[in-house]
């Protein structure tokens, strides 16, 4: 079947079989790597993208689910040279060990802190976060990068 | 993992779907939201050979004050259920509930409609709308029936809905008062090993329990036990009565029913009891 996605701004068409899993679409068809397999059963958040805006997991989502529809994976984010807020904060404090998280990890923040624009606590943080698994158990440096950009509750 | 190879409908309203369902029969499932079904299909536990996906059927995500109940529209995420004013301020256990679903990715994509027509025990808004006292509207090609949740939970991943019907609406009366949901987990984002949902509305008490059967269960004994003026302590001793939960890799029954009891304690102090 024939699909039409919008990638990183960038309307992709494709022709698929339906059971084309949106982050096979991504890796395998458009070469985006940087979006991550983990678990592959909707529990480790490693394939997270943003899908319209919202964070979801993209080893659960059909292409055909996505057709028609914005994507923005991590290669997404930048703006030519110039880092992401939510990507420069991951840097500033070390938010990463093995790094195989991170993607899905700085996914999901930067969908998280767009939903709470009146900052967060550390608490809803970590609670924001269920869905991402780092098994280095970095999440400390983590979890204060993603305060570092949604800033204190107001 | 990849799921079996399948034919792929997209329908744009309800009439499509319902003719879908009866072309196809036993061989079709509904996809929505996809976040109970994908996950089965990939393992290969569900193979069905058509998928119809109801994802962009219009007007089946709503959230509407119908004076003593509140209606929601099949099609609504959980994310929706979770900060929807309406059922915050009407219906307070529900829009909890949705919001201790999965994680926000899954909140962000599973549907009402497709939690509860999957009809997992672990689930946590069929036991929700069980507490309630809720009904489903099923709709068919001979027109709407709906179906008291008491009667719409049949077995494991078994409901009344025949396979030429489709799930468009979920109602549950108005509960104000206290409530509370216990869900009790290894990690946030998992399935329920037991969980205890309670609504209070007009001096009344409902309760169920997850994951204590092939079912979501109403815990009769405690409600009876509250109603004859047993205190909350007390009443929640019955928590386990009657139910006959399997053993997993996460639990044992025994464990389970303890569970089902502690829990219970908990979630009817919560809710004021």
């Amino acid at each position: 079947m024939k699909v039409a996605i919008t990638v990183n701004g960038k309307r992709e068409e494709r022709d698929v079989e339906a059971r084309r899993l949106l982050v096979f679409f991504l890796r395998e068809e458009l070469g985006l790597t940087g979006t991550n397999v983990g678990c592959d059963t909707t529990n480790c958040g490693a394939c997270t993208v943003l899908l319209d805006g919202e964070s979801a997991k993209s080893c659960t989502i059909l292409a055909a689910q996505a057709d028609g529809r914005e994507v923005i994976t991590i290669e997404g984010l930048a703006d030519g040279e110039q880092m992401h807020p939510m990507q420069e904060a991951f840097r500033e404090h070390h938010a990463l060990q093995c790094g195989y998280c991170t993607p899905g990890m700085v996914m999901a923040a930067v969908s998280l802190v767009k939903e709470h624009p009146n900052g967060m606590s550390e608490a809803e943080v970590r609670e924001g976060l269920e869905g991402n698994l780092c098994r280095c158990t970095g999440y400390h440096n983590i979890v204060k990068a993603v305060m570092a950009v949604a800033g204190s509750p107001k | 993992m990849i799921p079996a190879a399948f034919d792929y409908v997209r329908v744009e309203s309800v009439a499509e779907a319902i003719s879908a369902l009866t072309e196809h029969g036993d061989d079709a499932k509904l996809l929505a939201g996809g976040h109970s079904l994908l996950p089965l299909m990939k393992l290969r536990l569900a193979t069905p050979s058509v998928l119809i996906d109801v994802g962009r059927v219009p007007d089946l995500s709503y959230v509407r004050d119908e004076g003593d109940h509140v209606a929601i529209g099949a099609l609504t995420r959980h994310h929706d259920v979770n900060h929807d004013p309406v059922l915050a301020r009407h219906v307070p256990l529900l829009a909890d509930v949705a919001g201790k679903v999965g994680d926000p990715q899954v909140r962000h994509r599973g549907t009402i409609g497709g939690s509860i027509a999957h009809a997992d025990p672990a689930s946590d808004l069929p036991a929700a709308v069980l507490a309630l006292g809720g009904s489903m509207v099923a709709r068919g090609p001979n027109g709407d029936r709906v179906i008291p949740a008491a009667d719409f939970f049949q077995g494991f991943l078994e409901t009344a809905l025949e396979t030429d019907e489709i799930l468009t609406e979920v109602r549950v009366p108005k509960a104000p008062g206290g409530h509370s949901y216990q869900k009790f987990v290894r990690r946030s984002q998992d399935w329920a090993m037991v969980g205890v949902a309670v609504a209070r509305s007009n001096g009344s008490v409902g309760i169920s329990l997850v994951n204590m059967g092939p079912t979501p269960l109403r815990a009769s004994a405690v409600e009876q036990a509250l109603a004859g003026g047993a205190s909350a302590a007390d009443a929640a001793e019955q928590a386990a009565d009657g139910t006959d939960p399997t053993g997993d890799a996460n639990a044992s029954p025994e464990f389970r029913r303890h569970l089902a009891r502690v829990l219970t304690r908990r979630a009817l102090q919560e809710a004021g009891l």
